[in-house]
């Protein structure tokens, strides 16, 4: 117990660190991935085809990767951020890439006649999307979005590669100091105390939005 | 008054109708006859502004309705065959989203008013459930409701009996009477000519009348 409360300190500050990167990346990564997901049905040919490269770049190379060519890559060019900065950058495009594509799939099943209807009751495009079309997406992706959501929570152990100490990294350290696992296993705990949370959070959506069908 | 004149449409190379010449009079109620797949749907979608013609004009009370698409009011209100209610409000806020979004009218306001044409069509029980919770038939009337709301210069309704059983087909019936009654114009496609020579003032056979 008294190693707990030694060890509590930095593992708060590490918890600290990985809710930071956690919700900048949803609040971030949600309009992205909606804007993401109505541009691959754009008109255009060269919006489609820049959208479906960023797509097929962010989904087809490692979150490792795309982090150290956001923070050393980019830094390298010319372009630098702070670590915090170019972790949230990072996570921020990649998850609208996988969100974009969950976003896509819900909005495609909304049927045809519900853009119809708003047409003829006079709704201008913004308000059907807004007023019709988003909430019904949103019932349909809750499920898929919370799987991403339980993945963001564990991924922001990825933020060490750029030095940033998230809690992974407070066990780690706490681990070779002390030669023992426990913080290892208080560091596990904590993940589980998270992804429960998110998981009853994910519940409750679902459940009050099955009110309707 | 509606005026058709000279209405073309073409899909592909195919002509659905040429040259359709078609008038209803202010509170009449016309049926529009004809075997599916003939062009009966499209000619109201035309006047609902979801569908564009190739040429041809359509006069709504003196005014001309732009046919290219461009259309964004709510003058011809439509009850689609599968209603299209939205799934994520209730009768009531189906019937009232329009008047307060497009219309801005204010909320008190819009729900006195979609409590009356509830009222009128029956549905007042019905205003708080959800479209799932809803038969075939009171769909139907949540639809029209959510039409009326908008003050339409004219209700189209597309095969309005097409799933419905006996009773609902004559509930519709005197829906219809009803609203003529109110002087409200109406158009209905069918190919029910038994449904039609009941509702209406005047039959259009579709399949006679309309050149291809």
């Amino acid at each position: 117990m008294n190693y707990f409360l030694e060890l509590l300190p930095s593992l708060l500050s590490g918890l600290k660190m990985t809710l930071g990167v956690f919700f900048f990346t949803i609040i971030g990564s949600v309009p992205l991935g909606i804007i993401v997901s109505l541009g691959m049905k754009s008109e255009y040919f060269t919006i489609r085809w820049l959208i479906n490269g960023y797509i097929w770049v962010m989904r087809g190379t490692p979150l490792l990767l795309q982090l150290i060519f956001v923070y050393y890559g980019l830094g390298m060019m010319g372009i630098s951020f702070p670590r915090f900065e170019a972790a949230v950058i990072a996570f921020i495009i990649n998850y609208a890439a996988y969100l974009a594509e969950i976003f896509r799939g819900g909005l495609q099943s909304v049927p045809r006649g519900q853009y119809d209807a708003a047409k003829v009751l006079g709704f201008t495009k913004i308000q059907t999307f807004f007023k019709i079309v988003l909430p019904q997406v949103i019932k349909i992706v809750v499920p898929s979005f919370g799987n991403e959501v339980i993945n963001l929570v564990k991924d922001t152990s990825l933020v060490y590669v750029i030095g940033l100490g998230d809690i992974l990294r407070a066990g780690n350290i706490a681990a070779s100091r002390d030669v023992t696992l426990i913080p290892y296993l208080l560091v596990g705990l904590i993940y589980l105390i998270m992804t429960a949370i998110v998981t009853v959070l994910l519940r409750r959506t679902e459940k009050r939005l099955n009110i309707w069908r | 008054m509606l005026e058709i004149k000279k209405l073309t449409k073409t899909y592909n190379n195919n002509t659905i109708f040429k040259d359709l010449d078609l008038t209803v009079s202010d509170g009449e109620v016309l049926s529009i006859v004809g075997p599916s797949g003939i062009g009966k749907t499209t000619l109201i979608k035309i006047l609902a502004g979801l569908e564009t013609a190739d040429a041809g004009k359509v006069t709504l009370n003196s005014e001309q309705l732009p046919v290219d698409g461009t259309r964004t009011d709510a003058k011809v209100g439509l009850i689609f065959q599968d209603f299209n209610l939205f799934p994520n409000y209730t009768v009531l806020d189906n019937i009232m989203l329009a008047p307060v979004n497009v219309n801005k009218i204010d909320k008190t306001t819009a729900k006195d008013q979609a409590r009356g044409i509830l009222d009128t069509l029956g549905m007042l029980n019905k205003a708080e459930l959800y479209p799932f919770q809803l038969s075939g038939g009171q769909k139907q009337r949540a639809a029209i409701a959510r039409a009326l709301a908008m003050n339409p210069q004219i209700l189209a309704y597309d095969e309005p009996t097409s799933g419905l059983d006996e009773a609902s087909t004559k509930q519709v019936a005197e829906i219809v009477k009803t609203l003529k009654k109110r002087g409200v114009t109406q158009l209905i496609i069918t190919h029910d000519q038994f449904f039609a020579e009941i509702v209406s003032d005047r039959v259009f056979d579709f399949s006679k009348e309309v050149a291809r």
